[in-house]
């Protein structure tokens, strides 16, 4: 199978700051806020380079929220930063009423998402957030899986016209896409191709998915691997084309399987070309304090956990 | 610039699309819309510093924002008779396929306004965000913004209310509808704000009354007094004491007419006591 190589353990929230700094540098129309967490967020570099365009409202998401829909009169493109906790549960109202259903230009920047924050706990380790987000009507939702996708995807939706929700965390994790990527909103790229399943992963299991394909060609099985970063919209023609092959799938995301990606990809199959799904995702529960390893074993989001569900799922078809 | 007759016969008639409006639907919120006639008119009108024709971004004039959105019927009503809309579609009110949504939107794209509202206590934020970049464009013009008395009861809004002072948002005047009275009664009875002044003050603003609400000349004066207060460090909060549902005797000193239309013998005393003045849509 195709080798990808981890040029070094990177954290993808470090992407979006290298993303913001670079966007500070060549779009004068780009604001950020913060809500109190400019560390966590790495948004440092911007707000020395642009202290004009940089609003910090202290711990107030609702009010950052509204602030931002409210730039976006006078044509600027707000991006707020916090974690995907205060992203979104928090002030989903305030999202839904004054940025996605005024159509503002409002990119909500979300760190610290999944179990993968660690040690903090359930309280800020939101599994839900996607769901939220690809609830409402013209929301974008992107979930990129390593530093430079996320530096890529940051600088991409600048230029997408309309409320976005960036995904993204904490922890170091394998940097292997290629640096000088161009990200394509909505488009869904192919990182190894297989003929016996579908591995469909997006945001941090997308690593652990080629890891999983791997074990599976030591096994005989031929995964075919697509990172999926773009949630909604979804590329409905990348998965359909490829079950068309393989014949069954397995979805691989760090967020309840309720609501997540693998629901998106299920109503695709059904809609079009029902096979055989399997599921790595939390299982409707809370997380709780643990290293991000720890957690990925205990609730199954690793590449073993993906290993055993492609397995299950080609005895399926 | 309009004369004395000419603003006293716009607000006349602008109760009378209120209360047609609410009434042809059977739905909608008369009692804060008929309490801030005057209030609008004399802001679209009078006060603020507009350009011809719609652009979101409204570089180079003054913006509105209205958070308790469901008094949409005097800002549909105002907004069209200043000429953002034809004025016959305010028929189209609450109804399918209308831009004249129960509660305002810029989702149906309806010239006039910049930011949905009708779930409480988001404009202020919204304000805030809209005069952040007029400063940022270099755009003195004022951004203006109406709240409920009740709808303070949200938080979000002391949020935005700490953030405007501490960072001398001072182009945005903020004005309370000060009827004291929501849904549910009395906002004593309710949950009571105390002392509104003194807590706006203490978060740093600037505050002045209108206690004559319902008075053109005194809003006129007012709001002329609010804008001269603006660029000197500290938002602006005007607290406007209205009368619910003002204009229609019944409708008065109750809370009652907050969400009720009137039922076609209302309607006809309603409009009797404000007889047509520029022509009904």
């Amino acid at each position: 199978m195709k080798k990808y190589i981890d040029t070094g353990k990177k954290d993808t929230r470090s992407g979006f700051g290298a993303g913001l700094a670079e966007l500070g540098r060549t779009n004068p129309d780009v604001v950020a806020l913060c809500a109190d967490l400019v560390g966590s967020l790495k948004m440092n570099t911007f707000i020395d380079e642009n202290p004009d365009r940089f609003f910090q409202v202290g711990i107030a998401e609702a009010n950052m929220m509204g602030i931002a829909a409210g730039l976006t009169v006078g044509g600027k493109i707000p991006f707020t930063g916090t974690f995907a906790n205060f992203s979104t549960g928090r002030v989903y109202d305030q999202i839904r009423q004054s940025i996605a259903y005024s159509g503002k230009n409002v990119k909500i920047c979300a760190s610290h998402a999944g179990l993968t924050l660690g040690e903090d706990g359930a309280t800020h380790q939101i599994l839900e957030d996607i769901g939220l987000m690809k609830m409402l009507p013209g929301m974008v939702v992107i979930n990129p899986c390593d530093y430079n996708q996320t530096k890529a995807a940051t600088i991409a939706i600048a230029e997408h016209q309309g409320p976005v929700y960036l995904r993204f965390g904490r922890p170091g994790v394998a940097n292997f896409t290629p640096e000088d990527q161009k990200f394509e909103i909505g488009k869904a790229i192919l990182l190894n191709e297989g003929s016996d399943v579908t591995i469909v992963a997006t945001g941090h299991l997308v690593w652990e998915a080629l890891q999983a394909a791997e074990e599976l060609e030591n096994q005989g099985i031929s995964a075919e691997v697509i990172n999926i970063h773009t949630i909604k919209p979804l590329d409905d023609e990348a998965i359909l084309r490829s079950v068309a092959k393989t014949g069954c799938v397995v979805t691989a995301e760090e967020h309840n399987y309720l609501g997540g990606l693998g629901e998106s990809v299920s109503r695709v199959l059904v809609k079009n070309n029902p096979v055989p799904q399997e599921f790595v995702a939390t299982n409707d529960t809370f997380g709780e304090s643990g290293t991000p390893a720890q957690l990925m074993e205990k609730y199954g989001l690793n590449a073993a956990a993906i290993v055993k569900a492609a397995e299950k799922v080609v005895k399926r078809k | 610039m309009a004369n004395t007759q000419q603003l006293n016969d716009l607000v006349i008639q602008v109760r009378r699309d209120i209360l047609r409006m609410v009434h042809k639907v059977n739905s909608g919120h008369p009692g804060g819309s008929l309490g801030c006639t005057e209030f609008f008119v004399a802001m679209y009108n009078e006060i603020m510093e507009l350009n011809e024709g719609f652009d979101m971004d409204g570089v180079g004039e003054d913006l509105f924002f209205l958070s308790n959105g469901h008094i949409s019927p005097v800002y549909y009503s105002v907004l069209a008779r200043r000429g953002y809309f034809p004025v016959e579609e305010l028929n189209t009110f609450r109804l399918i396929d209308s831009r004249l949504q129960g509660h305002p939107t810029t989702h149906e794209g309806l010239p006039g306004v910049r930011i949905a509202s009708g779930s409480l206590g988001q404009g202020m934020s919204v304000a805030i965000g809209a005069a952040l970049a007029k400063k940022l464009n270099k755009d003195a013009h004022i951004v203006y913004s109406l709240h409920g008395d009740g709808e303070l009861q949200e938080g979000q809004n002391w949020e935005a209310i700490m953030y405007a002072a501490g960072n001398k948002v001072d182009n945005l005047i903020a004005t309370v509808d000060y009827n004291k009275k929501q849904i549910d009664g009395a906002t004593d009875d309710v949950l009571p704000l105390g002392d509104l002044k003194s807590k706006f003050e203490a978060f740093g603003w600037d505050v002045l009354e209108i206690t004559e609400g319902n008075s053109l000349p005194a809003i006129l004066d007012g709001m002329k007094t609010a804008k001269e207060r603006t660029g000197k460090g500290k938002p602006v909060c005007v607290l406007l004491h209205t009368e619910m549902g003002n204009g229609v005797d019944f409708m008065m000193h109750t809370h009652a007419w907050h969400g009720k239309a009137p039922n076609d013998e209302q309607l006809e005393v309603a409009l009797t006591q404000n007889p047509e003045t520029l022509g009904d849509y």
